[in-house]
């Protein structure tokens, strides 16, 4: 983790090699992957690192995606190698749109606690959902279509196909995100996010303004949600207030607790499992005859929860069980 | 004035069926601090049961107050089963875990219910039975009042006191109070939590068991969906009353039910579901506990 | 072990993608919401899709070939229509693609039928923007303007009701966008929309608008939603003493209405494709082969989702080849195909021109009224 570039410029790579390799579809569930790593990963840090309970997220997705979607509407993209400036910039848009309704939305609730916090975020979720429903401009109910994504576009001999550019957009938001939040735990900034999760009449103590630091992560975190929404809006071309519901933000947390609450690397690895076992469990469908796939995925929810109730990873990251494997090999 | 009336009658009676639900919400909180997102569900598998109950039995057909009674026991005996094997089988295992898994586990048995009713009970809506004949007992300043709404706002208040006895004037009301209050310290004294916390449980999803029988007869459509909306609101009730507290929940899901049948009447409809949350927000940024809620004493 | 489980897990859907297509087999692909909120309307359309697919291949599959039809949940989310119109074209190999029911689903996947140019039939999205995305996007039921127009007609005319109120799903596109043109045709013919009102699909309670509309004294309510919530609507509005007939679109049509409705829904009327007491020998076909197969008598989806299959069965026989531009060929050429809903034909901008009727209902029957032709 210490050289952000060259990691992105690998994984740049990695995605020329899919790009060439597999179809549409299975790089359709890569980019969601990708989105929902960026979400799980913020949410971690409002949820696993700060200590608080947001049941709202995917209203933050949603503010990040419309606003983003609504930009590119008045700043039409240009379809030629420039197109990852304008995704950047719509990104950064979306993100800041999420990241003001974060502020707004945390300035006077963060002083609630638990799961007076977690109603009031599922409330809050709700009510840009309601609002989006019956805002005309983009589309209500309908929903908003032929929201410009990437296209395909050649740059001397080499044809760059819209799955890269898009790809190389999600995964320099992936890395970013990883990077910030990591570098910000390890500042004296994410020091007073772990003390507010640990104690908070202690952190208090020690003279720490608990509510403006909860405010902070929930804003950085709404800022990554809007961003997760900016992908999804420009790479699905299409959005609709339902795809924002209560169960995105259940989704959400869902990644975050089985990743392991304050450990990125979990959340990585949860967004993957999480988006990619529904689809993995479709051939059962053939097979039985019913729609058995959620039954399936609630059931191993569950067993998840009661088995390994910290989480795939605890609070623990990757490179940390690598050191401990490292140390017990030599 | 007598479409006043009439939105009053109607947000009272709204507003009971809500109780009734968050009813169940607010024990299971105030005793594990835990919002079960499965008692939604519960509450969905209880109108099923009924549901079955009376085509089996052949009383579908029949309206009558033996026919309520029957399903009302049919129901709250599927859903205490029910609920007592969720916590059995869901809940226990975690109870020393972090508060977050328990409640992913409680929206996972809440995913599985429902998606498990669709594939066995099939996801198009069923018609509830007849359950009691409604007619119009008496009319006043023109507006009519119907046998069913008073029924459902009867059994509501004759739950909500049948709670009050047992959780303030039995002994397992005590041990139950003594649990919520701090489980360590009640097992201290005999009290036998896993038994209390059980017996709650059973307790709560019977509750959800009579609302759902009252609802369907109310409004007799039910599918496998049918809990996710009402539960939330009836939840959002729940906190808006106190969460843990039962007039709390009684009261707050009365407020809840004349707001949303006043903003429709008198402002606009489309931002129904978005008011009821706005007014719990509100409440909950004024006093952060709820209505009738105590505020916790923070200790270090 | 776990780490076992998990790759296996994480590998099966490119495992899936491996299974060996037989080459006697044409494969069609069908998207719906077959769990989820909105799983009755999907899984309706299934069984439609189905009795045609299986008849068929009882008749000896086409051009020697058995059908096989893959059916894809998409749990009513439009990302997740976006993602099985994907792995149907790319995985499956389906040479053309049935769905959705709702127009916002519909228009989250037909730009990716379009761009990898695989013909895509619509059974009941009435959304005019659906098929306005491009040339391989069909759709075999109304638009949303003509049906709006027949009830805003029907009621001007027939019922010489001027003063209208509507009561709108709100989060229903379908609701949404007929309401909309409903009331610009109302008014172009003289009448008054005197109040607009919406519930959510999956509310119960419906008296607060109620009440609202009665004090505004209508002469009609135009309440176009689906059944689901119609059913409790009527009974709720007889309830508060609401006298003003009740208008609807096709959205009405299932046995489930009047089940749930009883007395209340008597005497409402819809804009529908046909009337169950209809005589036309394809529809009392399709009844009796319904009822023989599921038990029960099928609902508007039913019909709509048995005529897409028949359309496009049709148009695969006379394509020269499975290619997704002889396919589209012959879609668009359809003319007078005898379906239950109706002759449907394909016109230039790929919608179906049919008539409509207007039914009234009375218990388990849809009572002809009249027909409008578009």
């Amino acid at each position: 983790m210490k050289k952000p570039l060259l990691a992105l410029i690998g994984l740049i790579f990695v995605g020329f090699l899919i790009d060439l390799s597999f179809d549409a579809f299975i790089q359709l569930t890569l980019i969601y992957v990708l989105i929902n790593m960026i979400l799980a990963m913020s949410l971690n840090l409002v949820s696993g690192f700060t200590g608080q309970f947001s049941l709202g997220h995917a209203g933050f997705m949603a503010a990040g995606a419309y606003a983003s979607a609504f930009l590119s509407t008045i700043f039409p993209m240009n379809p030629g190698p420039m197109q990852f400036v304008y995704f950047l910039f719509y990104a950064i848009a979306g993100g800041a749109v999420a990241g003001l309704a974060g502020y707004l939305v945390g300035l006077p609730t963060l002083r609630l606690r638990g799961d007076y916090l977690a109603i009031v975020t599922l409330g809050f979720g709700e009510i840009i959902r309601v609002i989006l429903l019956n805002t005309k401009t983009v589309g209500g109910a309908r929903g908003m279509y032929g929201i410009t994504g990437p296209t395909d576009f050649t740059l001397g001999s080499w044809t760059i196909s819209k799955f890269l550019i898009g790809y190389a957009h999600a995964i320099f938001w992936v890395v970013a995100c990883f990077v910030v939040i990591w570098r910000i735990i390890r500042s004296h900034h994410g020091r007073a996010f772990l003390s507010v999760r640990e104690d908070e009449i202690a952190a208090e103590a020690m003279g720490i303004h608990t509510t403006q630091t909860k405010v902070r992560a929930f804003v950085l975190s709404s800022f990554f949600a809007g961003v997760a929404g900016s992908i999804f809006a420009h790479y699905a071309n299409y959005l609709n207030p339902a795809s924002f519901s209560f169960n995105r933000s259940v989704d959400a947390v869902i990644m975050v607790v089985l990743g392991g609450m304050g450990s990125l690397s979990g959340s990585l690895m949860a967004a993957t499992i999480i988006t990619i076992l529904p689809e993995a469990l479709r051939p059962l469908q053939e097979i039985t005859g019913v729609d058995l796939r959620m039954v399936i995925y609630s059931l191993a929810l569950i067993l998840l929860m009661i088995l390994r109730p910290k989480g795939l990873m605890g609070t623990k990251e990757v490179n940390e069980f690598w050191r401990k494997y490292v140390r017990k090999t030599s | 004035m007598q479409d006043f009336i009439q939105h009053l009658i109607n947000g009272i009676s709204l507003g009971s069926i809500y109780a009734l639900i968050a009813l169940g919400y607010t024990m299971v909180f105030g005793i594990l601090q835990l919002i079960n997102f499965a008692h939604s569900d519960v509450y969905m598998i209880g109108a099923f049961a009924a549901y079955y109950a009376a085509r089996t039995l052949g009383i579908d057909k029949n309206p009558g107050v033996s026919t309520l009674v029957i399903l009302l026991i049919a129901a709250m005996a599927a859903c205490s089963l029910l609920g007592f094997t969720i916590e059995r089988l869901a809940y226990r295992p975690l109870r020393k875990a972090p508060k977050l898994n328990i409640l992913i586990t409680a929206i996972g048995v809440s995913l599985f219910l429902q998606y498990s009713g669709q594939v066995v009970f099939g996801a198009d809506p069923k018609v509830f039975p007849a359950v009691l004949e409604d007619s119009v007992l008496f009319t006043l300043l023109g507006v009519e009042f119907k046998s069913l709404d008073l029924a459902v706002l009867f059994v509501t208040l004759v739950m909500m006191v049948l709670l009050h006895l047992l959780i303030y004037h039995t002994k397992l009301g005590r041990a139950m109070r003594a649990v919520s209050t701090n489980m360590n310290v009640a097992a201290m004294m005999g009290v036998n939590t896993d038994r209390i916390i059980s017996f709650t449980f059973v307790v709560g999803s019977a509750l959800a068991g009579v609302g759902s029988v009252l609802v369907g007869m109310k409004y007799p459509k039910i599918d496998p969906l049918m809990g996710m909306m009402i539960g939330l609101k009836a939840f959002v009730a729940a906190v808006l009353g106190g969460i843990g507290n039962i007039a709390g929940a009684v009261l707050g899901a009365l407020i809840m039910g004349l707001s949303e049948e006043m903003v429709v009447g008198y402002l606009s409809s489309t931002y129904r579901d978005a008011l009821a949350f706005g007014i719990l927000i509100v409440i909950l940024i004024f006093r952060p506990a709820g209505l009738l809620g105590k505020g916790g004493v923070e200790k270090v | 072990m776990r780490q076992l489980l998990i790759t296996i897990l994480c590998t099966l859907p490119f495992l899936a993608g491996c299974t060996k297509k037989s080459s006697n087999e044409i494969v069609i692909g069908q998207y719906g919401s077959m769990t989820g909120s909105e799983a009755t309307f999907g899984q309706s359309t299934d069984k439609g899709v189905r009795l045609a697919i299986d008849e068929a291949n009882a008749a000896g599959g086409i051009k020697g070939k058995k059908i096989k039809l893959v059916t894809m949940d998409d749990q009513g989310k439009a990302e997740e229509a976006a993602s099985v119109v994907t792995r149907l074209i790319e995985q499956e190999k389906v040479v053309a693609l049935l769905g959705e029911v709702a127009s916002s689903r519909s228009l989250a996947a037909a730009p990716i039928a379009q761009s990898k140019k695989v013909p895509m039939i619509t059974p009941s999205s009435t959304n005019p923007k659906v098929t306005e995305v491009g040339d391989f996007v069909f759709r075999t039921c109304f638009i949303d303007p003509f049906q709006g127009t027949v009830m805003a007609k029907f009621a001007t005319e027939n019922l010489k009701a001027k003063k209208v109120a509507i009561l709108r799903d709100v989060k229903s596109d379908y609701s949404v966008g007929l309401a909309d043109f409903f009331t610009a045709k109302l008014k172009e013919l003289g009448g008054e929309v005197i109040e607009d009102v919406s519930y959510s699909s999956g509310d119960v309670d419906f008296k607060a608008q109620l009440t609202k509309l009665k004090t505004k004294n209508p002469e009609a309510i135009f309440i176009p939603g689906y059944y689901t919530e119609v059913g409790l609507i009527a009974r709720q509005a007889r309830e508060l003493g609401i006298k003003a007939p009740l208008l609807g679109g096709d959205g009405w049509d299932s046995p489930k209405l009047s089940e749930i409705g009883q007395k209340a829904i008597d005497g409402g009327y819809f804009s529908n494709h046909y009337s169950n007491e209809t005589t036309d020998p394809v529809a009392v076909e399709f009844q009796k082969k319904f009822k023989a197969k599921y038990n029960e008598m099928p609902d508007g989806l039913s019909a709509a989702g048995y005529d897409a299959a028949k359309v496009l069965l049709k148009a695969i026989e006379q394509a020269p080849d499975l290619s997704g531009a002889a396919i589209r060929d012959q879609i668009a050429k359809i003319t007078g195909h005898d379906g239950v809903t109706g002759k449907i034909s394909i016109n230039d901008k790929r919608n179906a021109t049919k008539s409509a009727v207007v039914v009234q209902v009375e218990g388990q029957t849809n009572k002809f009224v009249t027909t409008v032709n578009p």
